[in-house]
């Protein structure tokens, strides 16, 4: 039966997928942090350039859809957190508008500011980008200070809804030490995969052996964090919701027992894990394996989309207020209307299709390694 | 935190949307302008095999690759700036409004993102009907983005499909279609994006006429003149038939805005249609004595007759809409002082049903309900003071305005001019019409933010036509929050725009002949 929860956890699941993917296909921010240090010359820059290049889109445009899948699907959601946390979000989106310009303009002559600003530009997106949208998401795990009163509306004099409770507006999340640790998890991952990436595309046996080399640098830091944050977040008390009254309490070891209590989640969870890890040290123990971003990537999409699974599913608060604990945010009370919720889920059905196209478009053009002759080539290389 | 609503916070909201909503639309109209006149271009090629129409279209790419960056890197502000911004507006018609920009992203955003990589790198690397195919479906991705976005706009001017749900205290979707196929939604659909296939020609009838006053590529120059001409003029005549569409949806649905586009203080049956007109400063208040122009030419009778396609209907003007009192086709028009009455009375059973239902007292609530329900198309009354808020800052609407219906006029009238010359091989040799047409190409982007222009400040003070007023729908930040990041983004737009600028002057300059020595 398609019921109003049925749909509700749906949407959820697919806000997760997006998630998992988003992170995923961070890996071209994770390239860009790079771009000043795993590459030494012009040649070996311009390569990289370049094969992040044709990437970038996607991960763009899926941010975008991440963004507009929340505000068609959990409103409240959408509106609290953008709202409230106003100044994190707006660093974001400040760092992805620069990224944005910055391929298509980085090479052209008259481009006003340079082009080692505009690969400047492509680093701060990649530091800041994936770092502060670990950060984010780790609020959804560790509580953010605001009030929801829907009852406000019927007061002329002070309507809004949502508010944020301190004046810093998102940017104290980084004074928790939980969510820094995720961020630097996402950052480091990024990096990884990126390195992987590289190991996968570029045709020249220098950036390739750097590459591997990189690969310790960064994959061990990742491991690090993403444990620290995982046995944390597993050992402390998380927002649960009673589902008869929606009340929301602290409830210990929260999202551990989320992952017992939803088995499918938990092998999700440690095929994604296992996944990364045989991606990275099979890459690592053999210097003929290229193929390890296919098993990281997929394993890094499958372990974030259960742990937002874990954030939103078997009763507990998705965006939870540390301060006001019955203003968090849940499935039932964030999410659109039931007919709302039913038409989206009939405009998903095209998702697979879309995933198929970009599929096979992103065959028609990468049938070889890139290297630098390609480039020097290509008519339309940044 | 931020307590009491500030007005300076609202303004600063408001002035921050408008400037990224009009730098985004600075790029827009121009990826779904050249990107139509690209992808012909590219068909010619490929039913012809002539290589210089795959020169021209792919010129006319490298153009749009430039323009298009800058439209992304726009847009994605935009699309947070409702939550970030006006994020009591994201939970008061989320529900509704959410759902066509996801469906953008899902159905449009993506398959741009994917088909524009075909197109500028796959020339050599897939089939040339393939690559003709990824041409023509980033075109369309472009244009179903619009669509998108412009349902959602359409929708804000003109709510429908949707009821208020007091237990949420939200309005909800209750029929998709209706808000799909609103009349506003489509004529706003064709109108604004072919006011984009308008700039999209002029812009291109212009750079060549650039390269036909440096007495260069005179081949490439004229072939594209051609066919922008005619794309031109077929726009341009679409985009008149349109607009007079808008006019009469605005007629029909917003007529205060109607009554703001034309500076009109005082109806009467027969209205004409101001040509030309300067508003009098001195006039402060709607029911005061001073006259309301400096200086107009009327031409009688139209206004009634594009408003409401009869002569001698009546069209009432902002006096009368604050007054009421005269007949509309669904009875006597309610005074602002009746509606504001209505709008509180709707306000106040929302609160005390809130507070029945807390009470468990099921008998009120269904009260308090019924009577929020009677009075809610009156809801966002309840929220202003006075008269004077309901009236839209007059002269950046009614100039505007005139500046886009002489434009439109205009670009028709050179469009047609330029097609009878170039058939008569004439227009190689007139320096003067050259020039003209190299200039015309700002004129196209003046006339298009006056649009939106009209459209968004004639709206006001509505952020959901009488449902939402704007200083209901903001986020709780502080003023100088808004402030800053309005001059964050204003010079980090600003900046890249010179350079964008820059980039396509170098580009320009390098010329056609550039894609053959690189190919
Ligand atoms: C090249 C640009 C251009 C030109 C020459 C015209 N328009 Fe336009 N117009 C637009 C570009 C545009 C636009 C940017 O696309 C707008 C802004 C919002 C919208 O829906 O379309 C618009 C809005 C708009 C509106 C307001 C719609 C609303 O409030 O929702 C009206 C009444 C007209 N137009 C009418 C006309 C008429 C009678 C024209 C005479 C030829 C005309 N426009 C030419
Ligand atoms: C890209 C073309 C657009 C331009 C140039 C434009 C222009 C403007 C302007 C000038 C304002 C300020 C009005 C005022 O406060 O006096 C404004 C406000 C606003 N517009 Fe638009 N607009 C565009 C498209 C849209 C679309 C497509 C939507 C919705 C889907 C939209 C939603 C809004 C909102 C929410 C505000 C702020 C609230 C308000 O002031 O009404 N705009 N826009
Ligand atoms: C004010 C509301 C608007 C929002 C929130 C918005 C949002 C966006 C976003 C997020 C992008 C980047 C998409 C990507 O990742 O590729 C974008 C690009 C685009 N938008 Fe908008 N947009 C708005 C207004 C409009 C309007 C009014 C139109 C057309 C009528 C339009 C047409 C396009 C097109 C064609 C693109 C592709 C890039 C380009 O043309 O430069 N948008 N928009």
């Amino acid at each position: 039966m398609i019921t109003y929860s049925f749909l509700q956890h749906y949407w959820w699941f697919l806000i997760a997928l997006l998630g998992g993917l988003l992170s995923f296909l961070l890996f071209v921010q994770g390239g860009q942090s790079m771009i000043f240090s795993l590459s030494k010359t012009e040649d070996e820059k311009r390569l990289l350039v370049n094969v992040l290049g044709r990437k970038w889109e996607y991960t763009f445009t899926t941010l975008v859809t991440f963004g507009g899948a929340i505000f068609a699907s959990f409103p409240l959601l959408y509106s609290t957190s953008f709202g409230g946390a106003y100044w994190v979000w707006m660093i974001i989106l400040f760092c992805f508008t620069l990224q944005a310009v910055s391929y298509e303009f980085q090479t052209k002559a008259g481009n006003l500011l340079g082009k080692n600003t505009y690969r400047f530009f492509l680093f701060l997106n990649g530091l800041l980008g994936t770092f502060l949208l670990g950060v984010v998401i780790a609020t959804f795990f560790t509580g953010s200070d605001f009030v929801v009163d829907k009852g406000n509306i019927s007061n002329p004099l002070s309507p809004i809804i949502s508010r944020w409770q301190n004046p810093w507006h998102g940017l104290e999340a980084l004074l928790n030490l939980r969510n820094i640790c995720f961020g630097l998890a996402v950052f480091f991952l990024s990096r990884t995969l990126a390195v992987l990436y590289f190991i996968n595309r570029l045709d020249h046996a220098i950036l390739e052996k750097r590459s591997r080399k990189y690969l310790w640098y960064n994959a061990i830091p990742f491991v690090v964090f993403f444990l620290a944050f995982v046995i944390w977040t597993f050992l402390s008390d998380g927002f649960a919701v009673n589902p008869v009254s929606g009340e929301v309490y602290m409830s210990p070891h929260k999202y551990f027992l989320n992952l017992v209590e939803m088995p499918v989640v938990m092998i999700t969870f440690l095929l994604g894990v296992c996944g990364v890890l045989y991606g990275i040290i099979r890459t690592l123990l053999s210097e003929k394996f290229r193929k390890g971003i296919w098993f990281a990537g997929t394993g890094n999409v499958l372990t974030v989309l259960s742990l937002l699974l874990l954030a939103g599913f078997n009763d507990t608060a998705l965006y939870p207020s540390a301060t006001h604990l019955q203003s968090s945010l849940t499935l039932s009370n964030a999410s659109s209307s039931e007919f709302t919720l039913k038409v989206m889920s009939i405009v998903s059905l095209i998702i697979p299709f879309v995933v198929l196209y970009i599929f096979y478009a992103w065959r028609a053009l990468e049938k070889k390694r890139t290297n630098v002759e390609e480039i020097n080539e290509e008519p339309h290389a940044y | 935190m931020e307590l009491l609503l500030d007005a300076s916070l609202i303004n600063w909201s408001r002035a921050q949307f408008a400037m990224t909503a009009m730098y985004h639309w600075l790029f827009v109209p121009l990826t779904l302008g050249l990107g139509m006149i690209m992808s012909i271009m590219e068909t010619f090629y490929v039913k012809t095999g002539k290589e210089e129409w795959k020169n021209a279209a792919k010129f006319w790419m490298t153009i749009f690759g430039i323009n298009f960056a800058i439209g992304v890197a726009t847009g994605i502000i935009l699309e947070f700036e409702f939550g970030t911004n006006w994020s009591n507006y994201s939970w008061f018609v989320g529900d509704i409004f959410g759902a066509p920009l996801a469906i953008e992203g899902i159905l449009a955003f993506f398959m741009e993102a994917t088909f524009i990589s075909i197109m500028f790198f796959g020339w050599k690397k897939v089939g040339k009907n393939f690559h003709l195919a990824s041409t023509w479906l980033t075109t369309l991705g472009a244009t179903i983005s619009a669509l998108w976005i412009l349902v959602a706009n359409a929708w804000m001017q003109y709510p429908t499909g949707m009821e208020f749900n007091p237990d949420t205290v939200r309005n909800e979707m209750v029929d998709f279609w209706s808000i799909l196929f609103s009349p506003v939604a489509i004529n706003k659909f064709f109108h604004t994006v072919i006011s984009g296939w308008v700039l999209g020609a002029l812009f291109v009838m212009g750079i060549s006429c650039w390269f036909l006053l440096n007495k260069r590529e005179k081949d490439f120059a004229l072939k594209s003149i051609r066919v922008s001409a005619i794309f031109g003029l077929i726009s341009s005549l679409l985009l008149l038939y349109t607009g007079d569409g808008s006019a009469y949806n605005v007629a029909q649905r917003q007529p205060m805005k109607l009554a703001a586009m034309e500076g009109l203080y005082e109806g009467k049956n027969g209205t004409g249609l101001i040509a030309i007109g300067i508003l009098n400063p001195e006039k402060k208040s709607y029911n005061d004595t001073v006259p309301s122009y400096l200086y107009k030419v009327e031409i009688p009778k139209l206004l009634s007759f594009l408003g409401y396609r009869d002569a001698n209907a009546f069209v009432p003007g902002l006096k009368d809409i604050i007054e009421g009192g005269y007949e509309t086709p669904s009875g006597k028009a309610l005074s602002f002082d009746e509606k504001r009455e209505r709008g509180k009375v709707a306000i106040q059973a929302l609160a005390d049903y809130q507070y029945a239902c807390q009470k468990k007292d099921t008998v009120s609530a269904l009260m308090y309900k019924d009577e929020l329900m009677k009075n809610y198309a009156y809801f966002g009354y309840g929220y202003l003071d006075h008269p004077q808020q309901l009236i839209p800052n007059l002269s950046l609407v009614f100039y505007p305005f005139h500046i886009m219906v002489f434009l439109g006029i205009y670009f028709i009238v050179l469009f047609a001019v330029v097609l009878i010359l170039s058939y008569r091989k004439k227009i190689e040799h007139l320096g003067w019409l050259q020039w003209i047409c190299l200039l015309t190409i700002p004129l196209g982007y003046v006339a298009g933010e006056a649009g939106w222009m009209v459209a968004e400040i004639g709206r006001q003070p509505w952020a959901i036509q009488d449902i939402l007023p704007v200083q209901v729908a903001v986020s709780s930040i502080s003023a100088e929050s808004v402030r800053l990041t309005f001059f964050l983004f204003l010079i980090l737009f600003t900046s890249l725009l010179i350079a964008e600028i820059g980039i396509m002057v170098k580009q320009i300059k390098k010329g056609p002949e550039a894609e053959k020595i690189e190919k």
